[in-house]
Parts: C-alpha cells; sequence; structure tokens
C-alpha cells in the first residue's frame, strides 16, 4: 500500500512572497487613490451636514492697525485698532503682541495688557462677530516723531482661538431639508433624468447607424472613421463653445441658414429657452458620444462570424432579416453594457451642460446644481448634500450595473 | 410599395430633399449668398426623375438628368431655389453640382430597380442603399460643420462675421491678416505659455500615470493574492465616481493647504483620475500577453521586477502606446479642476485660458481661435496615431 500524496495545506512560502509582492505593486495606487478619492467621498458626507458657506473657507481672523497719534504733541499714544474681520464668527482667546523699539517705553500699561522684556502684551479675550475695540498706550518718547517708523514697521502679532466649522461637532440637516424642500429639486431630477435616458439611448441608436455605415471595407473607410471620432476626442471647451457661437441668436449661423431657407421668420434662442435648451443639450451629449458607442459596437460587428450571414444568404433572408434576427441579438450583450456605462457616465457629465447653458433655461442637472449651490449660492453645505444625493443614486445604478455585467461578457 | 415604379419615385423625391438640402447648405456656408431648397419642387423633381429613371423612359440616361436638373434649377424651377443676387459662377456651379451629384448617386440607389413587382431583396437593398446614402451625407455633415465654423469664425473678423454669419468665404485679399487673432491670442493673450503649461502638465500625467500603474496593472493581472477580484472590481468602480463630487472637498482641501492656484496641485490631481483607468486597461493587455515567456524568464533566474522591466514591458509597448495617448487626451482636455482650481492667469492651462475668452468684452473670433488651439494638437496626435489612438479608446471603455 503506497501512500497517497497529500497537497501542502495552507499557502506556501512562494505564494505569501507573490501575494506580498502583488500589494507592493499595488500600494502605491492604492494609497493615492484613496487619498483623493475615498477621503473626499468621506468629507463630502461630513460636509454635508454642515451649514457651511463659500465664507467660511477663509478662517475669520483679528486685525490689528497700530498707530502712533499726536507725536508732535505733549501726550503723544499708540493707538491700537482691534477689528473681527468675520460679520458672524465670534473669536475668542483673541491677544496681540507688539514689540517697541529701543528708546520707547509705554507711559502706563492699560487694563488688561501686560509690558515685559520690550513686549506689550494686550489680551482681549472675547470678541464678538465684526466687533472692534481702541487701545490706547501713553508713550514716553525723547523723540516720539522719529520713533514713528520703528514703532508701526514692528508689526504686533496676534493669536487667536477660531471655531473651525470645518473641524468641529456641529451637524446639521438643513442642507438636505434645502435641498429637498424647494419644489427644484423634483425639477432638477427631472431634467436629469430626461437628459440621461434620452442622451444614452440617441447616442447609442446613433453609434450604432454609424457603425452599420462603416462596417464594409472600402477606400477611405479609415479617414471616415477617424472623421466620425472628432466630436468625442476634441477638447470639450471647444466643441462646447462652437456650438454655443454656431447656435447664437445674434450672430449664429444656424440661425442665418434656418432663416434664409424660410424655416423660421425670426432668430431661435436655441440655447437660452425652455424646452429648446434642454433639447439642445441632449442633441450635444447624443453628438458628442455617438463616436464611443459607434467604435464599440463597430469592434464587436467586425468579430460576428461571417459564416453566419452566408448561411441566411442561402436560406434567402433580406437585408433586413438578416440584422434583425442575426446583427441584433449578437449585438445586445454589448449594446446593453454601453447602455449601462453611458448612462452612468451621462448622469455624471457635468462639463457639457455647464459650457453650453451654465444650467438656465431648464437644464439644470443634479451635477450642475452641485456647482450652482456651491459656488453661485455660496453655500458649499447644500452643495455637497446635492453630491451625497448624487453619490447615493450612482451606488444604485452601480448595484444594477454589476448585478448586470457579470451575466455580460468582455467588461 | 414593393412595385418599382412605386420605389422608386418615393426614394428619388426623399433623395432629392437629401441632396439639395446638401448643396444649398454648403454652397450657402462657402459663399454666404442665398441657397435653399425648395420642399414642393424637390419632390416634384424627385418623382420625375425617379419615375423616368427606372420606367426607362424615352431616352432618359444620367447625363440627361444632370442636364435637366441643372437647367430646371437655373431657370427657378428646379429642387434648389437660388437667390437674384447670386453671382454667374456660383449660381452654374452650384446648378451643376446639384444635379450631378443628385443623378450619379440616385442612379446608383436604383440600381436592379424595375419598374414591375420587386422581391423583398431588390426592395430592401434599395431602401439600404438610400439610408446608407444619407447615413455618410449626414455623419459628415454633423461632423464637419461644428469644425469648419471653428475654423472659419477665427480667420474673420467681429464686422463681418454681424453682418453675415452665414459668410464663411475666405477673404485672401486679408493676406496674413486672416490669422489675426491667432497672433493676438499669442502676442496678447499669452497663449504659447498655456500651450507649454498644458504639455507639461499632461506629459506628466502620463508619466505619473504609468509608473504607478503599471506595477499594479501587473499585480492584478498576473499575481495571485488574496482580493484580487475585489480590487479589480472596485477600479471599475472607482471610476464611475463623478469628478463634480470629488471636486468640492479637494477644491476645500486645497484652499486650506495652500495648493489652489498652484501647477504642483493640479499634477497632484490629474494622475490620480486617470490611474484606475489605466490600470484597468493595461491588466486587460497584459492578461492577453502570454505568461509562458514570463516563466521562462522566470526560470532562469530573473527577479519579478527585472521579468516585468525586460520582458513584460517590450511585449507591451503598442499597449503602453495606446495607454498614454489616451491618458494624454484626458489631461489635455480636462476642464473641471482647471477651472475650479485655477484662478492666476499666469498658472492657467489651456483650456482653462480659452475658458476665460468667453467673455463679452472679447471677440468671438478670439474665442474660436482659442478652441482651434485647444483642438489642433490633440488631433494632429489623433490622426498620426489613430491606430492605438481608437485601440486605446475602445479598451479605456467609455469614460466621460
Amino acid at each position: 500500500m503506497t501512500e497517497t500524496p497529500i497537497p501542502p495545506k495552507g499557502r506556501g512560502p512562494l505564494a505569501r512572497r507573490e501575494a506580498r509582492l502583488a500589494w507592493g505593486l499595488l500600494a502605491p495606487t492604492i494609497i493615492s487613490v484613496s487619498l483623493v478619492v475615498i477621503l473626499p467621498l468621506l468629507a463630502i458626507f461630513w460636509i454635508s451636514f454642515k451649514p457651511i458657506g463659500l465664507a467660511d473657507l477663509r478662517p475669520p481672523s483679528l486685525s490689528v492697525n497700530e498707530q502712533l497719534r499726536d507725536a508732535d504733541e505733549a501726550e503723544p499714544y499708540i493707538r491700537y485698532r482691534v477689528r473681527n474681520t468675520s460679520q458672524d464668527i465670534a473669536l475668542s482667546s483673541a491677544r496681540f503682541s507688539d514689540s517697541f523699539p529701543e528708546g520707547v517705553e509705554p507711559g502706563a500699561v492699560p487694563e488688561g495688557c501686560t509690558y515685559a522684556a520690550r513686549t506689550l502684551t494686550c489680551d482681549l479675550g472675547e470678541v464678538e462677530a465684526g466687533g472692534r475695540s481702541e487701545i490706547r498706550v501713553p508713550i514716553l518718547a525723547d523723540d516720539p516723531e522719529a520713533m514713528e517708523d520703528p514703532l508701526e514697521d514692528s508689526e504686533p502679532e496676534v493669536v487667536v482661538k477660531a471655531p473651525n466649522i470645518l473641524t468641529n461637532f456641529e451637524f446639521s440637516l438643513e442642507n438636505f431639508a434645502r435641498v429637498f424642500d424647494g419644489g427644484e429639486f423634483w425639477s432638477v431630477l427631472w431634467v436629469t433624468l430626461v437628459y440621461t435616458v434620452f442622451g444614452t439611448i440617441g447616442a447609442l441608436v446613433m453609434g450604432l447607424f454609424a457603425a452599420m455605415l462603416l462596417n464594409k471595407s472600402f477606400r477611405g473607410q479609415g479617414i471616415l472613421r477617424g472623421l466620425y471620432l472628432f466630436p468625442y476626442v476634441a477638447p470639450v471647451i471647444a466643441v462646447a463653445f462652437t456650438w454655443v457661437t454656431l447656435f447664437d441668436p445674434f450672430s449664429g449661423s444656424a440661425n442665418a441658414l434656418l432663416i434664409q431657407m424660410g424655416v423660421t421668420e425670426e432668430a431661435i434662442n436655441f440655447f437660452g429657452q425652455r424646452p429648446l435648451a434642454l433639447i439642445m443639450v441632449i442633441i450635444f451629449e447624443i453628438w458628442r458620444y455617438f463616436p464611443l458607442s459607434f467604435l464599440f459596437i463597430l469592434a464587436r460587428m467586425q468579430s460576428i462570424d461571417t459564416d453566419m450571414y452566408e448561411a441566411a444568404d442561402m436560406d434567402g433572408a433580406s437585408p433586413f432579416q438578416k440584422f434583425w434576427y442575426l446583427s441584433l441579438p449578437q449585438l445586445l450583450g454589448i449594446l446593453s453594457v454601453l447602455f449601462l456605462l453611458r448612462f452612468i457616465w451621462t448622469f455624471n457629465k457635468f462639463d457639457d451642460i455647464f459650457l453650453l447653458t451654465g444650467g438656465n433655461a431648464g437644464t439644470r442637472t443634479l451635477t450642475v446644481n452641485v456647482y450652482e449651490q456651491a459656488f453661485a449660492i455660496s453655500n458649499i453645505g447644500a452643495g455637497a448634500a446635492v453630491a451625497v444625493v448624487i453619490f447615493g443614486c450612482l451606488i444604485a445604478f452601480s448595484v444594477v450595473f454589476f448585478k448586470w455585467i457579470s451575466r455580460e461578457e468582455g467588461l | 410599395m414593393w412595385r418599382g415604379y412605386l420605389t422608386a419615385p418615393v426614394l428619388g423625391a426623399l433623395w432629392m430633399l437629401v441632396v439639395a438640402t446638401t448643396v444649398a447648405v454648403g454652397f450657402s456656408f462657402a459663399t454666404g449668398e442665398a441657397f435653399r431648397p425648395s420642399v414642393g419642387l424637390c419632390l416634384l423633381w424627385g418623382v420625375v426623375v425617379g419615375l423616368s429613371a427606372v420606367m426607362r423612359l424615352g431616352s432618359v440616361s444620367m447625363l440627361g438628368a444632370v442636364i435637366g436638373l441643372a437647367g430646371v434649377t437655373l431657370a427657378g424651377v428646379g429642387p434648389m431655389v437660388i437667390g437674384a443676387d447670386v453671382g454667374g459662377l456660383a449660381e452654374w456651379l452650384s446648378a451643376l453640382v446639384l444635379g450631378a451629384s443628385f443623378a450619379v448617386s440616385f442612379w446608383g440607389i436604383v440600381a436592379g430597380l424595375k419598374p414591375g413587382v420587386l422581391t423583398r431583396h431588390e426592395f430592401e437593398e434599395a431602401v439600404i442603399r438610400f439610408l446608407t446614402g444619407f447615413g455618410y451625407i449626414f455623419f459628415t455633415a454633423i461632423v464637419v460643420i461644428p469644425f469648419y465654423v471653428m475654423v472659419m469664425t477665427s480667420l474673420k473678423n467681429q464686422q463681418a462675421l454681424l453682418q453675415n454669419p452665414l459668410d464663411f468665404s475666405i477673404e485672401l485679399s486679408r493676406g496674413w491678416d486672416l490669422l489675426r487673432s491667432y497672433v493676438e491670442l499669442f502676442g496678447q493673450y499669452d497663449f504659447g505659455r498655456y500651450l507649454w503649461t498644458s504639455f507639461y502638465i499632461s506629459c506628466l500625467t502620463v508619466f505619473i500615470t504609468l509608473l504607478f500603474s503599471v506595477p499594479g496593472a501587473y499585480a492584478v493581472a498576473r499575481l495571485r493574492f488574496v482580493g484580487r477580484a475585489a480590487f479589480s472590481r472596485s477600479i471599475l468602480l472607482i471610476y464611475m465616481v463623478p469628478m463634480i463630487v470629488l471636486a468640492l472637498p479637494i477644491y476645500i482641501a486645497f484652499s486650506q493647504m495652500g495648493l489652489r492656484n498652484t501647477v504642483f496641485g493640479i499634477v497632484l490631481i490629474y494622475p490620480v483620475t486617470t490611474i484606475p483607468v489605466a490600470l484597468y486597461m493595461l491588466q486587460g493587455y497584459f492578461r492577453g500577453l502570454p505568461a509562458e515567456v514570463e516563466e521562462a524568464g522566470l526560470m532562469d533566474g530573473l527577479s519579478r521586477l527585472a521579468v516585468i522591466w525586460k520582458i513584460t514591458l517590450p511585449l507591451a509597448l503598442p499597449a503602453l502606446a495606446s495607454v498614454s495617448l489616451y491618458v494624454f487626451m484626458i489631461a489635455w482636455n480636462e476642464f473641471l479642476l482647471a477651472f475650479m482650481l485655477l484662478d492666476d492667469p499666469s498658472k492657467f492651462t489651456l483650456t482653462r485660458a480659452v475658458t476665460s475668452l468667453n467673455s463679452s468684452e472679447v471677440p468671438r473670433q478670439h474665442l474660436m481661435a482659442g478652441a482651434v488651439i485647444a483642438t489642433v494638437p490633440i488631433m494632429v496626435l489623433f490622426l498620426g496615431l489613430e491606430k492605438f489612438m481608437t485601440k486605446g479608446l475602445t479598451a479605456g471603455s467609455v469614460k466621460g
């Protein structure tokens, strides 16, 4: 009886070394991506619960203005003007210190101040929001007028404690209440969905059409393929501004052409009126992204076995039948993958609409709303709340996506 | 419908509309004069030509159709109406082009159609030929027109633009003055500097991205470790996170750390947006490489890192080229982060600089010239390396 060899249990030293190497190779990526993706994602949740405006990013400070007064009179004095630069945040433990040059001594030290080692230190305690005060220190000097420059040149040093809205533990649901409360939110969500659904489907259908055009070899096929990719490859600023110029109501060529052809009597404000603006933005989306669907669909088409078509020809199938019963089922996989990916990407799209209409005339989508809230209305907290909503939608899509994608080949 | 004498006139009418509109738009854009299709006459002449072509009436031939259509157009009752003040040459030329392009293409479409009953094949093939022709015209027009308008607008002056927005004829008499917007952009608006900034930021982004993603992709593709599948999924997930969601925290963090308005900050952030894409593309390529060659290398006593450096990378060179091009394109075209993080004109990237031209004080042709300057380098790169680029695009999947 021979002993059957037993495979070693667990992972051997080699496997462990390989895993170590793998994590080593991945470490830089993991660290950098978590720093710039995971951390901000956590931060956006944190911020969305905070009442924070754009102005809060500049921390409040105490401005101290020092001046020598009455230098040519009997009782010269230094006047410190203190001001809280913030209009709504109080400062605590405010203190400043100022050093005196040689030859000058304070005549009397005001209350709350101390003088030691040629340095005057004044404790101000609490300074209310927008609060100002003045401190006068009479000075003794042989020639006060000559001391003006040395005195004023030494900048007072300020120490304050300001509550930092970003790091404290003050939370509120106000941002979410504000976002969901206005009837505007639902219209924004509606616009986003319309834009996403029509943009995605349009780009897919156009891509399918273009792919069928180029799915035969002829001279110049390469050139046409390159040409049809232009809208996607060109920078978004270039094409968006071109569209705005082309459809300008006053000096746009499109309007001039339409008027000349007798389609319309007067100029149409393509990007400035509802619901035309939304339609235009969707058309732009389709125009810009059909190349991508076309590229993918073409790649899939060219890998379909031609035998099948020959067999169908023998059976007398007509061209449309071949497309409907043979090509389309073969393309269904890539079409559904493209649909899901494009759906998510279109939902997340910001630049295009922002550059075309700035979110005006009924084209404000969720992403544009983030920017509007945070920078136009200067309410970062509200912007973050919208971003959280977007992220929530994204998670929901991703669940669907991975359910589907695992069934589909390719990606 | 499946009778030739019905199919041909219908296709003829529709095709006449397509051709007349195309020629009218083309000549309008080229000359700025009034050309327009007349729907009713289009349908009429389309039916006439279609019917006579398929019924082989009398001595109607392709040449006859060319001359006939040009004739009726010049007489003012053709499918295309030519404005009264259009000069001789343009008038004759447009009529001839209309007649010739319609006749030649239409004889192709109706080839094989006969007056009697058509088989389903014959009918569908004619329809497909029609759709194909329409498709080529349609796609070429929608792609070419915006780029044509972009380039031509940049060569005009404000006054001419306002006078006739359709007139894109080049006034050769202006000579070098045609390029005035470009000269001013480079001279007064400092576009040379922005071009350079964008260029080196994009190159740095490509470099850093490759530095990070090559080892990472290799690990995911070749090495076995716990959590490999989960990792490769989370890459996909990360690259779906919208930038606008990340932009706010990044803006805040950069403001607090003084990284706003610095090229350093931009170079810090761009690669992170491209690393997941690059990693995802590269791991696909690495999987496609034969593992045996690498194993042979390992047997010969090379370390893993030496294998990557000496065997895998040289084999994956075309893949690296595709990925680099794709990443370069993303970095070059990036708008949102540059827009949010850069306020100081001396640090602008090209896209940010072009955005700043979009104001009522800057004439339109400058904005368009800026757009051309931003587009040309990426287009040159794209056309020169089309093979790599398309590969990169398909592998790079559907980002942005």
